[in-house]
């Protein structure tokens, strides 16, 4: 699925540059849920956004489901994001002015899909996270958990084969945190890649495998010791 | 655009968040709509008002004055007058085909006209049958022009300008009555219908008494035309058409048809055409004068605009990252600018046309209206309004929306 060889990530802002990831190798295979952990400013966000193909690599290759989209351009990034990823983030990032059910709509109305599908999908999909009966509703309606489902849902909209969450029960309390937690497994569970920023060790240890990034390069990954059906907090 | 409805709903969320900004900028549109539809529709009016005006003397005529000869000719010295006989009518008749019409006026300027106890002292003119479509001579209903039986037969009949009838006659119908014309008894057959006259000779023609060309001419005795009307039968005609007439009456006449001061033509088709491109390039000019007033009010739409981007900088890298791509984003914003200039626009257009209507409803016998005319909304204005609006829409929509398109997700993204 992914397969990164000596990434590179330079930020040039004003007289120093930052370099953010310092040669970074990855690989993924289908169907594989990892976390990913470290420090502050050790360049999670950073590697994710390449993953997600919001940024680019200074240097390095990157492989995604088979083909080289480092040196894509920005039309190519924009359809492998509407059609090969699902962002689910920290702050939810729904558009405010628009219902539960135009929020999950809106990658399927980029992917140009036609209307009959995107209400069957949206449906779908909703009540999949359990929102079956709130999809009128604005996202200033909804609890955060709730939200944080809305946008599930919406990653979900055009079949991605992989998801990426950047800390997603970092806005959420515990409870509403291992309910996100309990739909990444049953998405996991249905084939669904699943790649995840956390720093909540007990998060990562619900994980397949934990990538652990300090200044800009992996140091270590723990395959998961098979807790991964631990019960509920 | 499939997802139009989305951006509509977004666009009114815009509308009712910014009520302010959003009014003024609606404003400047509508006022920039209004004021180019105005001036559209104002030379229209002063177009139309002067092509019904120009219509009183009579449409594709040449008025022809006898002149003095410059060149010496067939041992003839210079400086001979030209003066018009019945023989050079009969002759350009004859010897021009492309001659549509013609027709000739005597004038008597002293006449006094009388009914009952009234008398006024007037001009009576000779003309021909012909005048009734050339000269624009048409009769009021009940009544009818001279004929060419009055011609022949040299009959007493007089068909009076409007404005002689009023005078002669006040509220009673002057058809079938008998008038005195230097004591002579003349029988009305007919009243002009009222006209407005922009180019006249010798006076307007609502005030005049008009006789059979015959009927003057045996009265009065003079055999001399004051003038020749010549109506060619294309417009395209008319330079031909003109050079034929200095050959037919140059030949019999004996002066050089190469000499121009010998006769004197008034080409009143030249006038019109040189009246329409004046009309066209007024338009023209109103046109681009609207279209500066229009592009202030694009520059508010911009500027709406950009502020509208800055406020949604998260927004864009949202729909970024779930996979719009650069024309996504920029269709939004575009027809976000267009929208606006739409419904400013359309409101702009539904108060000139309320304006319009006002004037609409104002009596043309107004003096300055019958010059200037009403201001007329016509389908090309329409046209040529909602195109522009639309270019201005797409070109203040167009910069901002490539400032969105360049917005960095992940810099928009990043959580603070
Ligand atoms: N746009 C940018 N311009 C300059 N420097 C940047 C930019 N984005 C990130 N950095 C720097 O790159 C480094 C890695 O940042 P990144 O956001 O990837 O860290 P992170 O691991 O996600 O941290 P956190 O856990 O706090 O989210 C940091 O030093 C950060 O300051
Ligand atoms: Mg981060």
């Amino acid at each position: 699925m992914i397969k990164m060889n000596g990434i590179r990530k330079l930020y040039a802002t004003g007289k120093v540059a930052v370099e953010a990831l310092k040669g970074l190798d990855l690989e993924l295979k289908g169907g594989e849920f990892v976390s990913i952990v470290g420090p502050s400013g050790s360049g999670k966000s950073t590697l994710m956004n390449i993953v997600g193909c919001l940024d680019t690599p200074s240097e390095g290759e990157f492989f995604l489901d088979g083909e080289r989209v480092d040196q894509f351009n920005g039309n190519q990034l924009a359809e492998v994001r509407n059609k090969k990823i699902g962002f689910v983030f920290q702050n939810f990032n729904l558009l405010p002015y628009a219902t539960a059910y135009e929020n999950v709509e809106l990658p399927m109305i980029f992917a140009g899909a036609p209307q009959k599908e995107r209400k069957e999908t949206v449906t779908r999909l909703l009540t999949r996270v359990g929102l079956g009966d709130r999809m009128d509703h604005k996202p200033t309606e909804l609890s955060g958990g709730e939200m944080q489902r809305v946008a599930i849902a919406r990653a979900l909209a055009n079949s991605p084969k992989l998801i990426l969450a950047d800390e997603p029960t970092g806005n959420l309390d515990s409870h509403s945190g291992a309910e996100i937690m309990g739909i990444f497994e049953e998405l996991w569970k249905s084939g669904t890649t699943i790649l995840m920023i956390t720093h909540d060790p007990n998060i990562a240890k619900r994980t397949k495998r934990t990538i652990m990034i300090k200044d800009g390069v992996i140091v270590t990954s723990l395959n998961g010791n098979g807790n991964g059906s631990s019960s509920h907090e | 655009m499939i997802n139009s409805l989305l951006f509509v709903r977004l666009f009114w969320r815009d509308l009712r968040a910014n009520k302010k900004r959003m009014t003024l900028t609606l404003i400047a549109v509508l006022w920039g709509t209004l004021s180019i539809v105005l001036l559209l529709a104002f030379a229209e009016g002063l177009k139309a008002q002067f092509a019904e005006n120009s219509k009183g003397l009579g449409e594709g005529i040449l008025i022809i004055w006898g002149g003095q000869t410059t060149i010496p000719y067939e041992g003839l010295g210079k400086g001979r007058r030209i003066r018009f006989y019945p023989e050079d009518l009969q002759e350009i008749q004859r010897q021009i085909p492309e001659v549509e019409k013609v027709g000739a006026d005597y004038f008597n300027w002293g006449t006094s006209i009388s009914y009952g106890k009234k008398t006024i002292s007037g001009r009576t003119n000779g003309l021909f049958p012909s005048f009734e479509t050339m000269r624009a001579h048409y009769p009021m209903p009940g009544g009818r022009f001279i004929n060419d039986l009055d011609m022949s037969k040299r009959r007493r009949v007089a068909f009076l300008g409007d404005r002689m009838a009023t005078d002669l006659f006040g509220v009673e119908d002057p058809i079938g009555k008998v008038i005195t014309i230097d004591n002579m008894p003349f029988t009305v057959i007919g009243v002009q219908v009222k006209k407005q006259q922009m180019g006249s000779y010798s006076g307007p023609d609502n005030n005049k008494v008009s006789i059979p060309a015959t009927t003057h001419s045996a009265i009065w005795g003079n055999l001399r035309y004051n003038n020749l009307v010549i109506k060619p039968r294309d417009v395209n005609q008319a330079e031909f058409v003109k050079s034929r007439i200095y050959e037919v009456v140059g030949k019999r006449q004996k002066f050089d048809p190469k000499d121009k001061a010998a006769l004197s033509i008034w080409d009143v088709i030249e006038g019109q055409k040189m009246m329409d491109k004046i009309m066209l390039g007024l338009q023209v000019f109103f046109g681009v004068m609207g279209f500066f007033s229009l592009s202030i009010a694009g520059v508010g739409v911009a500027n709406i605009m950009y502020a509208a981007i800055k406020e949604r900088t998260v927004e864009i890298g949202v729909k970024m990252a779930l996979g719009a791509k650069k024309r996504q984003i920029m269709g939004q914003f575009i027809l976000e600018a267009v929208l606006i200039c739409g419904i400013g626009g359309l409101f702009g257009i539904l108060v000139a046309q309320g304006v319009c209507g006002f004037f609409e409803r104002v009596d043309l016998n107004n003096e300055a209206l019958t010059w200037l005319g009403k201001p007329t909304i016509s389908m090309t204005i329409g046209l040529v309004t909602v195109t522009i609006l639309a270019f201005i829409g797409l070109v203040a929509g167009f910069f901002p929306a490539r400032r969105a398109a360049s917005v960095n997700p992940v810099e928009s993204l990043r959580y603070e």
